[in-house]
């Protein structure tokens, strides 16, 4: 750590209707890993927003460099040195690599674009990295996590001296991670200031110096990270106690009845042979990598793919789904890893989204029955604690997390037995992830099933009845919650054949 | 030995991939269609056939190649088809009833062409229209915009015999008895031009760039403003460069016309190849695609289908190159899966 590069005081900013950043005040140190957190919603990226110029802050001061600096466009704070690596990777998925790191500030040759010299710069930086990606390949054959690492090279690409991370990690498996924090280890040998934005608790001891906390748009206050708890920082955030510690023991009885049972299922390459048995009142955790088949099973068993073969069961009948509509017809309800593609229609309200896969309920002959409609939305919008003025919002306007409970709305307005829980909580933010935990014991209790698919480990530990272990498309493995530790499932899900 | 064979395969499949799969597939179908014609029909076999394919695919091949700069932005451009009859008749106006200078008439016809795509520009680029609407709109006006120049009757650029019949020659050279197609020559240079455009220089790849992904090109610093701008000119500069090649093939040019040329060029970029989504596309593949429209339209009266089945074949050959475009997505997301399982 050293001289202070980024002083940022009393930066306010607001939107129609939101006082979005209330006399914001941030520091940043060179060659300092400086997290900054809260709830979605909070006003982080806001607050970054407003330094790389992509917002114009109301009123307060940027000291960058010893200067008083305003930029009015993400390049002009990119040409300064000030670089963001964004949450929503920012992609461009049908050129290379290399076209990718240089896209705005290419290199030419006259009128021409230097691809060559681009591709030799680009296999340049990867070398300081010390990461292995072809720069000539095109971007979108790419996993998540190297598409990541080519953000973090084209940030530094610019010769940055303050990069932004905007949750890097949200995407990324275990072993990326852990490669991703070598690379910004390496960033703060040579004095770069990186401000890392994250919900992961456990990150934050392992990578950075300081984190400060913001919520509701203003500053709550930054803490040594050595020094501070997990429980320090969750206060910070929420202004109460949440943590949860991992389940010990299933409560789930050994002879509970089986309400799912897949036998040799098999669809694409992804999933091979797989089978498995859900018990009433249980959860059952997918553990495993990226890509190990894990969703796509989950969207053969609710007819979402097409499967090749195999059996389902449900209740002991054998059922046949070959569509979405069979698997709702059967009670089983899908909550997707990608919300804002399968999950929610983001355009309409909240209640019409709540109630969109149990519609015919709603209808008074050939209309829909408004009034019903609402009562039932703002039953849920209640008993889901889902932050929205009403349920005649446009759900685009709510947080990451509220958007999830209104998918959860939408299921449990259909009463389904059985659900599938893909990446539940992933990108949102610790208040709504204790949420949906404390519903989904709920939901337990009551007698429903749930399987939830999940790459946070502490999340299957602390979930889970007993928890599948997938690797390379087939079922590794299958633990007792007693019996399951994070070592164990790991060996499990890198288990070659 | 199974190995050399493998590797022989194995590279052979790279160079496809270099050159782009889609692309000798529809080589493929335009040799195979030809094919077909010559050996069902002996008048297919003529010269003047193949003549008569050429001069039929010139302005749809122009407007095809325009057309697909917006495509690759992830837009659209339905103003062409309506548009180069409009410039065609502008430019013929002043030629005929006001005596301008040929050559003055033609660059008249880009000028507009450029004009039309100036405002098509900012309708998309800075104003934010959806680029259907923005270009079903120009489309309206160029039609009306047209009529008006024609007073409701056909205009006659200059013929060979009269001054300024020249510019005809420009697409068909008569040597002695021999006319040679030389408006082919030209296109082929534009689409090597063009081609250099979209793959070598600044405009082409941030055009590809926004059609990826238009919000992170502007976050890159790119003025993305300007480049839909640059966009949507490229596009109506092929339209007046269309304008001109159709009143020099055509004797007269009617004013109510032209609806429906569009959708011959964007069904010939599809075919060959640029995706709907955006970001993919070639103008080789764009032009091979052309030519699987032009050959279909001469072609199938030589074997007794009428106009109606020619739009019917036309449609489902289009049917067919948009699916084979959203499997190829999908393979394109499956991909993804194999590497991600592979790490």
């Amino acid at each position: 750590m050293g001289e202070v590069i980024l002083t940022m005081k009393d930066i306010d900013k607001s939107f129609p209707g939101v006082h979005a950043l209330d006399n914001v005040s941030f520091e940043l140190q060179r060659g300092e890993v400086h997290a900054l957190m809260g709830e979605n919603g909070a006003g982080k990226s806001t607050l970054m927003k407003v330094l790389t110029g992509i917002y114009k802050k109301d009123s307060g001061t940027i000291t960058y460099d010893g200067k008083d600096v305003e930029f009015t466009n993400p390049r002009e704070a990119q040409q300064a040195g000030i670089v963001i690596v964004h949450q929503e990777l920012n992609m461009l998925s049908h050129l290379t690599v290399a076209q990718n790191i240089f896209i705005g500030c290419e290199y030419m040759k006259g009128t021409m674009i230097d691809d060559a010299r681009m591709n030799a710069e680009s296999t340049k930086l990867f070398e300081r990295l010390n990461i292995n990606i072809d720069p000539t390949e095109t971007m979108s054959k790419l996993t998540v996590g190297k598409q990541q690492m080519c953000e973090i090279a084209k940030a530094i690409s610019h010769e940055a001296q303050v990069i932004v991370f905007d949750e890097p990690s949200a995407a990324l498996t275990e072993s990326e991670v852990s490669e991703l924090f070598e690379i910004i280890r390496d960033l703060k040998k040579k004095d770069i200031g990186i401000i890392y934005i994250t919900h992961r608790m456990d990150e934050v001891k392992v990578i950075t110096d300081r984190v400060s906390v913001m919520r509701d748009g203003a500053y709550v206050g930054t803490l040594i990270s050595e020094n501070s708890t997990k429980n320090d920082i969750i206060n910070m955030m929420v202004g109460r106690v949440i943590y949860e510690e991992p389940k010990t023991a299933s409560k789930v009885p050994k002879d509970a009845p089986v309400v799912l049972k897949v036998e040799h299922l098999n669809a694409g390459r992804l999933v091979k042979d797989v089978s498995f048995e859900l018990h009433k009142g249980e959860i059952l955790g997918f553990s495993g990598l990226m890509g190990a088949g894990r969703t796509e099973t989950a969207r053969a068993i609710f007819g979402a793919d097409i499967k090749e073969s195999g059996d389902i069961y449900i209740d002991g009948k054998k059922v046949e789904i070959h569509s979405p509509k069979d698997a709702v017809k059967c009670g089983i309800g899908y909550l997707s890893e990608d919300r804002k593609r399968f999950g929610i229609v983001v355009q309409r309200t909240v209640a019409e989204n709540s109630t969109m896969a149990y519609l015919e309920n709603f209808m008074r002959g050939i209309f829909i029955n408004k009034k019903n409609e609402r009562m039932e939305a703002e039953k849920y919008v209640g008993s889901l604690a889902i932050k929205t003025p009403s349920v005649n919002q446009l759900v685009v306007d709510l947080s990451g997390g509220n958007q999830q409970k209104v998918v959860l709305a939408k299921w449990l307005v259909r009463d389904c037995d059985i659900l599938i829980f893909d990446e539940p909580t992933r990108g949102i933010d610790v208040g709504a992830k204790s949420d949906i935990y404390k519903l989904m014991n709920e939901l337990v209790k009551e007698g429903k099933s749930i399987i939830m698919i999940s790459s946070e480990m502490p999340e299957v530990l602390r979930m889970s009845d007993r928890i599948v272990v997938m690797c390379e498309g087939r079922k590794s493995g299958e633990l007792r919650i007693e019996e399951a530790t994070q070592e164990k499932i790991m060996h499990l899900a890198t288990m070659e054949n | 030995m199974s190995r050399q064979i493998q590797n022989i395969l194995g590279s052979s499949k790279k160079i496809i991939q270099r050159i782009g799969g889609q692309k000798i597939v529809v080589f493929l179908i335009v040799v195979a269609l030809f094919g077909f014609f010559c050996i069902a029909s002996p008048n297919f076999r003529r010269y003047s056939t193949t003549l008569s394919i050429l001069d039929y695919s010139y302005y749809i091949a122009l407007i095809a190649i325009g057309v697909s700069f917006p495509l690759i932005t992830g837009g659209v451009d339905l103003s062409i088809g309506t548009g180069l009859i409009c410039y065609s008749l502008i430019g013929g106006y002043l030629v005929v009833y006001q005596g301008w200078p040929v050559l003055l008439g033609m660059i008249v016809c880009i000028l507009c062409g450029a004009i039309i795509g100036v405002l098509n520009g900012i309708l998309i680029g800075t104003m934010n229209l959806p680029a259907f609407l923005a270009t079903l709109c120009t489309m309206m006006m160029t039609r009306g915009l047209g009529s008006i120049f024609s007073t409701g009757l056909g205009i006659p650029w200059p013929t060979a015999g009269d001054e300024g019949g020249w510019f005809r020659t420009i697409f068909k050279l008569n040597v002695g008895n021999l006319k040679l197609p030389l408006g082919f020559l030209w296109i082929l240079l534009l689409v090597v031009l063009m081609s250099f455009v979209l793959n070598h220089t600044k405009t082409g790849r941030y055009i590809i760039a926004i059609g990826c992904n238009k919000e992170a090109t502007r976050l890159a610093g790119v003025n993305i403003r300007y480049y839909y701008i640059l966009t949507y000119v490229i596009s109506g500069v092929f339209a007046g460069i269309a304008a001109i090649a159709y009143s020099a093939i055509f004797a007269s040019v009617y004013p109510g016309t032209g609806a429906g040329f569009e959708l011959e060029g964007i069904g010939g970029a599809i075919i060959g190849g640029v995706s709907m989504t955006g970001g993919v596309g070639s103008i080789v593949g764009t032009l091979l695609g052309v030519f699987v429209i032009c050959i279909l339209k001469t072609g199938l009266p030589f074997i007794g289908l009428q106009a109606n089945w020619q739009q019917i074949i036309t449609g489902i050959v289009l049917i067919t190159a948009v699916l084979i475009d959203l499997m190829r997505n999908r393979q394109g997301t499956k991909s993804v899966t194999t590497v991600l399982k592979k790490q």
